[in-house]
């Protein structure tokens, strides 16, 4: 068997996924205009983007007329581009100039931060990850509590973190941080104190190619093990 | 004969109303009771927070985050390769499936898959882990139930499977053997035979296990019926592993997902029980553990030759998109939800851990139970704390 036949195989020929095509006809007859936006990943993945006012009904609908029963995880993304870097920099140097454009990934977005989740079929094994932008001003979704209890936890977790108020929600009392805890720490304005105080070691560590390091960052420089 | 029934029927009557005056009398006021932090049954720091109504419990509330080293907010300051170092330590029993998935995400962002030995090397080692993860359950489960024999043989024998990973990894706990494109290193020599003997070793414990306690009247007693988890609300909490096969649910990731892994290329059973009772999840984590060992041999028979790790690029750089991989990993569905934005290191990173799923269903579970039932559904629910905080 030769290993690397299996991705020239793959790479040949773009993919179709004529199941998930299938499926998002039938998502799109069935949430009407509360789909904005959808992006599908043949073999591997569907993406959709439904409106933040029917962010609750739109897991009604998929639970109760395609059978999405089984509730993954529901988590939040915050888009903005962080202020800090990833920590690979002196702090003592001269601030460098950081790209504070918004973009968002798959299925698009219109907002700083959105909530997303992820909801499968138990029987037919295929799972789909809705998101949602979460408004800007007062950043408040419905709770999906009432749809999945498991989301509870999960929406607990999402608001001590990211700051996302769920409505509905019977409990949004902290799960990990203590109850005066200021600020939200997943956030990306929110800065990692540890990196803040020394630069972490271990990003600048790649070694340098022999022959000078001029190259050293480009993708063209292969090795094998 | 009549005179004597209705003297029976007077001493049960009477019976009854003393018991009943001793009920009442018996009646208090309700009480908190404070499980943990540190309890043995805990696995870590889980505590509990029961009300109690004489020994029935009111409600209950797991209060987690004495662990929370907030693992999601330090993947944005790593690079890929360093990750692994980190998602190795959320579950510390089953290291190696822990890398496993975050891996997946990464190739299949970078559109790269490890070569076949590799995979199905990982796959071995993914299985060892959980051979070694869940013999400790079935050790601790007697413990926790006051038996404290299986706790011996568990530990004398997850030591041998202990040992395979460590000869190939280098690591017992925490191996941080996985790599973007394959794997650190080939299997050491020898290793292959020494494993097939292991295999045979730890179905033999599974033998003493299921001898032990499985046939045990006690812990049938005590496990029977309690905390009976029906299907429906084990999907809509979002269980997984056994304890969703153990509610009947026929669903295992390895099976039942595309995946570059070698699970798909052997036979094996998926086993689930009806149940839904803390018997019926143990029972299946039994099974599975066997039907690990049989996994382990049949990829062992067919492991094949070539490379063990892809061209990679020398400074990986993970092209801009988003992945969702999951693995069945030794708790449940453990899946990483990555964002690249086409740097060093991800953008984010969403870690869905088994436990934190599994253990969000104990508020609903332990309402009504007895107190001595806590310690049995916490046990058969199985979480490790550091895969509840992260």
């Amino acid at each position: 068997m030769d290993p690397l036949s299996l991705t020239a195989d793959a790479a040949a020929e773009p993919m179709r996924d004529e199941m998930r095509e299938q499926l998002l006809l039938s998502i799109t007859a069935i949430l009407g205009d509360a789909l904005v936006e959808s992006h599908l990943k043949p073999g591997k993945d569907l993406w959709i983007r439904v409106r933040t006012d029917s962010w609750r009904t739109s897991a009604i609908a998929l639970r109760d007329q395609l059978s999405f029963d089984y509730f993954s995880f529901l988590s939040a993304i915050d888009w903005l581009p962080s202020p800090f870097g990833n920590g690979e920099v002196d702090p003592t140097a001269q601030a460098v100039e950081r790209d504070t454009e918004i973009k968002q990934g798959y299925a698009g977005g219109e907002t700083r931060l959105q909530v997303f989740a992820r909801l499968v079929n138990h029987r037919t094994h295929v799972g789909i990850i809705l998101k949602a932008d979460v408004p800007d001003g007062e950043a408040i979704v419905e709770s999906w509590v009432g749809v999945f209890s498991g989301a509870n936890w999960h929406e607990r977790e999402a608001h001590e973190m990211f700051g996302i108020s769920f409505a509905g929600h019977p409990d949004l009392r902290n799960i990990y941080l203590p109850s005066d805890f200021e600020g939200y720490p997943l956030r990306k304005d929110f800065p990692l104190l540890a990196r803040m105080v020394k630069p972490w070691p271990g990003i600048v560590d790649v070694e340098q190619l022999p022959g000078g390091g001029e190259e050293s960052g480009s993708n063209e420089e292969e090795a094998t093990s | 004969m009549t005179m004597l029934s209705d003297r029976q029927k007077l001493a049960y009557i009477s019976s009854q109303a003393a018991d009943m005056r001793v009920n009442v009398e018996l009646e208090t006021e309700g009480m908190t009771l404070n499980i943990g932090p540190q309890h043995p049954a805990t696995h870590g720091t889980l505590r509990i927070i029961a009300r109690l109504d004489g020994e029935q419990v009111l409600w209950a509330e797991p209060s987690c985050g004495y662990m929370h080293r907030g693992y999601e907010k330090l993947t944005e300051v790593r690079t890929f390769p360093q990750i692994t170092a980190l998602v190795n330590r959320i579950d510390w029993l089953g290291s190696f499936a822990n890398e496993v998935p975050f891996i997946l995400a990464a190739e299949q962002l970078m559109e790269i898959e490890a070569p076949i030995r590799a995979q199905w090397i990982r796959t071995i080692l993914f299985e060892l882990s959980r051979i070694a993860n869940v013999s400790l359950f079935l050790g601790d489960l007697g413990v926790q139930l006051g038996a404290i024999t299986p706790v011996f043989f568990a530990f004398r024998d997850r030591e041998y499977v202990l040992n395979l990973i460590e000869s190939a990894t280098g690591g017992r706990f925490h191996p941080n053997f996985d790599r973007i494109g394959g794997l650190k290193d080939d299997l050491p020599a020898g290793w292959i035979d020494e494993t097939r003997a292991v295999m045979k070793k730890m179905r033999k414990f599974c033998d003493e296990i299921e001898s032990l306690l499985f046939g045990n009247e006690i812990f049938e007693s005590r496990t029977r019926g309690i905390g009976v988890i029906p299907r429906d609300v084990a999907l809509q909490y979002g269980l997984s592993g056994a304890n969703l096969r153990a509610s009947g649910v026929d669903w295992d990731l390895r099976r039942d997902q595309e995946l570059p892994m070698a699970w798909n290329k052997v036979d094996w059973k998926v086993w689930t029980h009806n149940d839904g009772d803390a018997y019926a999840r143990c029972w299946v984590r039994l099974q599975e553990t066997r039907e690990s060992t049989y996994i382990v041999e049949r990829l062992l028979d067919t492991l094949p030759s070539g490379p063990i790790m892809t061209k990679v690029p020398r400074i990986i750089k993970v092209p801009a998109g988003e992945a969702w991989v999951a693995t069945e990993n030794p708790l449940g569905e453990m899946g990483y939800y990555v964002v690249s934005k086409g740097g060093l290191g991800p953008f984010r990173v969403k870690i869905r851990s088994a436990s934190f799923n599994n253990i969000s269903v104990v508020p609903w579970l332990l309402k009504g139970v007895y107190v001595p039932d806590i310690i049995t559904i916490l046990a058969s629910l199985y979480f490790i704390l550091g895969d509840i905080d992260r």
